[in-house]
């Protein structure tokens, strides 16, 4: 039985206590201890940022060319943080629930209560660091609604509010650079992680230009290497993306929590051919204004403006009353989905539903609509070449995040001592759905809040420890696994490449482990898979060499997303109940309504790896209620 | 539709680089021009050749990682656009598209798309924050800034990196993209106080890397993605000549 080591007490004195008495560092005794960070994203960059200012030794990495291009760049809606800056009734407590209902109870209370009590911090944090929050005349900051929740608690920067935040983050990363503090990596990918005494002491890179093997020792490890929803090929996520550095530690011995949970986001650009490689997401916060609808008659050759409005069904509004085109991801997907799969789809594949701007330009104006969503609205047009503001937007729901991830502790430290994981490569704070604008948030306070607190606590007692020695045994043995592993995929020397097989992988998963999940397809899933991977182990083409190689860097990272694809399906069958993000069609209300089971499946799945071809093993954590009372999640 | 791309191919910092000439035969108008890259690959690896380099990541212009020169325009013929937003609708059938690396001396080319843009990241380093450790920051609303204001650093802050700015300048300048900074900052009341040390150690930064002088042909902005305004150079040199004036 995992213990996430909550403190006790009441729920707002947990954090402030466990505060109250971590172990600290001497200043003196900071910059002997050495850290590594891989991934420069609002987690990474904030706590490389914030470790290198209290004085530790840091180490940066990622495999980007710079760490400005981590993916948080592209969250476009916003940050939520409870000021209660609208006086609408927000507050720690409310921003609490919210957070936990729309995570269909499957979160911790002591992490979701943590995330919203640091989240007003990280907007002051963030205003010092230059962020352009939008403001209201007066000078004061602004906020917008977003899903799931009926305050406004949303603040933005126009549709970027992901890469200001992480320009303010890379910019406090850059200032400890410039200083000295922290070492940075650009170009560098983790290969594997070095455990020795059971402690997590270092990683072995890649650098991605030379294709030369590095190793680094450190008293501790954070992986903050994000999300692994790339794993659906098309995806709202960067090309780049990958769970390889968490899949590695979880072959070491980290385990691996809720994989199954990924969100399917509601409003993304549909796919248009086989070609595509990149699902765009439109920002959330398009549905403040626009409203979700299609036709009530099936096979619909009309074009959206000649629809009469009697013809048309604004589902979400209809099945959904008290939050409407609002309601939470997972439900505005799903329902998304039922439409579409009944036949009611538009646009030439009959993949998509509308989103539709008219009544928001008719009753505010076009301007204050384009100021509002302008970038959104440009970007709309130049993929699509279609103007939103004269007829309404095509959107489908596309795989997003991965509320899964590396189990942690409350201290956010993983299952291996001494190994962290932050932001969205953990599985901590999201339940079985995320909120929008929490992502943003959760990365930021784990690296800004909370692990320089948790990571001191065991870092005090490393002092003793004194420099590691990357000459050590284990990291040889860690380097010539991964010079095998790279021998071994340049060697198969078939005929298809890497992304052949990201792109089978993708349809199974999207099919049998998508929106909705079934025994019967999970378990075939879990067949295909395994054919596929050992296709790939034969079949499996990388030309050029060692050195710069893109597509030895993908055949990488999809050997390992046949595995982690498999563990995937082995959750989602082993949680026979419908919760969040995660629906089985064994289990719905005749309305067709998620039916969570408290009784057998309140706790939060942690797979330990048993080896390829083994069904992995599974251990739970029990999950408590002790301030709310799990309730049928209704947004109706 | 069918292209005939000319590809600039480079294996290493230390080859001379030349152009290779490739036909696609079955493109669709949709694909974005990266996913033309993607076809094109596709097929080099089929033929069993080394398949063509190129930087790109997140695929919807605000990461900045992608960025070509297509036609000698710096991200192709469409204004205020990334690369990979670019799509094979604007180009015609049986149209000639020559592909080459963003090139500066400061930005040396890696393998044949790929250039090495970390002097951006030092110039950044030198100067290009605020000063402001995790912990230290007051409540977000006793700091009121006139929504005109936040506006206006929002279009300075709102720069990607992708250094389109320097592959389009004759000079191979960065002023676009290191004014940009400064003004994001400047314009702001957190940021003023530095605004003096952060001006000149970027500028110098800047010069260190060896990106060239500046020379107002306003090319920059044309073809800047974000639509960053040459405006902002004229503040970065307000600000630099003002620091000078001042320094004590």
């Amino acid at each position: 039985m995992l213990d996430a080591r909550i403190p006790d007490g009441p729920l707002e004195d947990k954090w402030s206590h466990y505060k109250a008495h971590a172990k600290l560092v001497n200043p003196a005794n900071r910059k002997k201890l050495e850290v590594i960070v891989v991934g420069t994203g609002l987690a990474g960059s904030s706590i490389a940022a914030s470790l290198g200012e209290m004085g530790y030794s840091v180490k940066s990495f990622c495999f980007q060319d710079t760490p400005r291009r981590a993916h948080s760049v592209a969250a476009q809606g916003g940050v939520n943080a409870c000021k209660n800056y609208k006086n609408d009734g927000d507050s720690v407590f409310r921003m609490f629930y919210d957070t936990i209902k729309g995570g269909d109870f499957r979160a911790r209370e002591g992490n979701v209560y943590r995330m919203a009590e640091c989240s007003a911090n990280l907007i002051d944090q963030a205003v010092a660091q230059g962020v352009p929050f939008g403001r209201e005349y007066g000078g004061y900051l602004n906020n917008r609604s977003f899903g799931g929740v009926q305050v406004s608690r949303t603040f933005y920067a126009r549709g970027q509010t992901g890469q200001q935040l992480l320009l303010g983050a890379y910019q406090a990363l850059m200032r400890q650079v410039g200083a000295g503090t922290v070492q940075l990596f650009a170009r560098h990918e983790m290969q594997d992680l070095v455990v020795i005494d059971g402690k997590a002491r270092g990683i072995i890179v890649r650098n991605m230009d030379t294709g030369e093997l590095e190793r680094h020792g450190a008293h501790a490890v954070v992986l903050a290497t994000g999300g692994f929803g790339k794993i659906y090929y098309l995806s709202t996520l960067a090309m780049g993306c990958n769970g390889s550095a968490i899949w590695r530690a979880h072959k070491r011995g980290a385990y691996m929590a809720n994989p199954s949970w990924t969100q399917i986001h509601p409003t993304s650009l549909p796919q248009s051919g086989e070609y595509q490689s990149k699902l765009t997401l439109m920002s959330e916060s398009l549905r403040n204004d626009g409203r979700i609808w299609v036709p009530k008659q099936k096979e619909e050759t009309r074009e959206p403006n000649q629809i009469p409005e009697e013809e048309r069904d604004y589902y979400l509004e209809r099945r959904y009353p008290a939050f409407g085109n609002l309601s939470p991801r997972d439900i505005a997907s799903r329902a998304a989905k039922e439409r579409i799969d009944a036949g009611f789809g538009i646009g030439p594949l009959k993949n998509a539903v509308y989103l539709d701007f008219s009544k928001a330009i008719k009753d505010q104006g076009e301007d204050k609509i384009r100021k509002k969503y302008g970038n959104l609205f440009r970007m709309y047009e130049k993929i699509t070449g279609v103007n939103a503001y004269q007829e309404p937007m095509r959107i489908s729901p596309a795989a997003h995040f991965s509320m899964g991830g590396l189990w942690v502790d409350y201290e956010l430290m993983t299952t291996i001592p001494g190994l962290f994981a932050l932001g969205e490569a953990n599985f901590a704070d999201h339940g079985a759905n995320r909120l929008g604008a929490n992502s943003l948030l959760q990365a930021s306070v784990d690296g800004y809040f909370i692990a320089p607190y948790t990571m001191a606590n065991y870092l005090a007692d490393e002092i003793k420890t004194g420099p590691i020695d990357i000459r050590h045994g284990a990291f040889a043995a860690a380097e010539e696994n991964v010079q095998q592993f790279l021998k071994r995929l340049m060697g198969i020397q078939g005929n298809l490449g890497a992304d052949y097989f990201h792109k089978e992988l993708g349809k199974i998963l999207y099919d049998k482990c998508g929106l909705s999940r079934s025994k019967e397809g999970l378990e075939a899933a879990i067949r295909e898979i395994n054919e596929l991977r050992e296709s790939f182990w034969q079949r499996l083409y990388v030309p050029g060499g060692y050195a710069l190689n893109s597509e030895l860097e993908k055949a990488g990272r999809v050997a390992d997303y046949l595995e982690l694809g498999a563990l995937m399906c082995y959750d989602a069958l082993m949680r026979d109940e419908s919760c969040g993000a995660h629906f089985r069609v064994e289990h719905q209300t005749p309305e067709g309504e998620a039916m969570r089971n408290d009784e057998d499946f309140s706790f939060i799945s942690a797979w330990e790896w048993a080896g390829v071809e083994k069904e992995p093993q599974l251990h739970k954590e029990p999950l408590h209620f002790e301030f709310v009372t799990p309730s049928v999640r209704s947004y109706k | 539709m069918r292209i005939r791309l000319k590809v600039w191919r480079q294996e290493n910092q230390q080859d001379p680089g030349k152009m290779m000439t490739y036909v696609l035969g079955d493109i669709n108008p949709h694909m974005s021009f990266l996913e033309m890259l993607d076809t094109l690959n596709e097929q080099l690896l089929q033929e069993g050749s080394r398949p063509v380099e190129f930087d790109h990541d997140c695929r919807e212009g605000i990461c900045g990682q992608c960025g070509i020169m297509i036609n000698g325009r710096a991200h192709g013929p469409l204004k205020n656009t990334t690369t990979c937003q670019l799509h094979m609708r604007s180009f015609k059938d049986n149209e000639e598209i020559v592909i080459e690396p963003f090139r500066a001396t400061a930005f040396p080319v890696k393998c044949d798309l790929k250039v090495d843009r970390t002097a951006f990241d030092r110039v950044i380093a030198s100067g290009g924050f605020i000063s402001v450790n995790t912990g230290q920051a007051p409540e977000a609303n006793s700091i009121p800034i006139s929504s005109p204001d936040v506006e206006a650093a929002f279009d300075a802050a709102a720069c990607i990196g992708c250094g389109a700015c320097v592959a389009v300048c004759k000079n191979s300048s960065a002023a676009l993209f290191t004014s940009a900074k400064i003004s994001h900052m400047v314009l702001l009341p957190q940021g003023e106080i530095e605004a003096q040390t952060r001006v000149r150690s970027m500028v110098d930064q800047m010069d260190a890397e060896g990106f060239g002088h500046c020379s107002n042909t306003e090319a920059c902005e044309a073809e800047c993605p974000q639509q960053i305004s040459v405006l902002h150079i004229a503040r970065m040199n307000y600000e630099y000549n003002k620091a000078q004036v001042l320094k004590k």
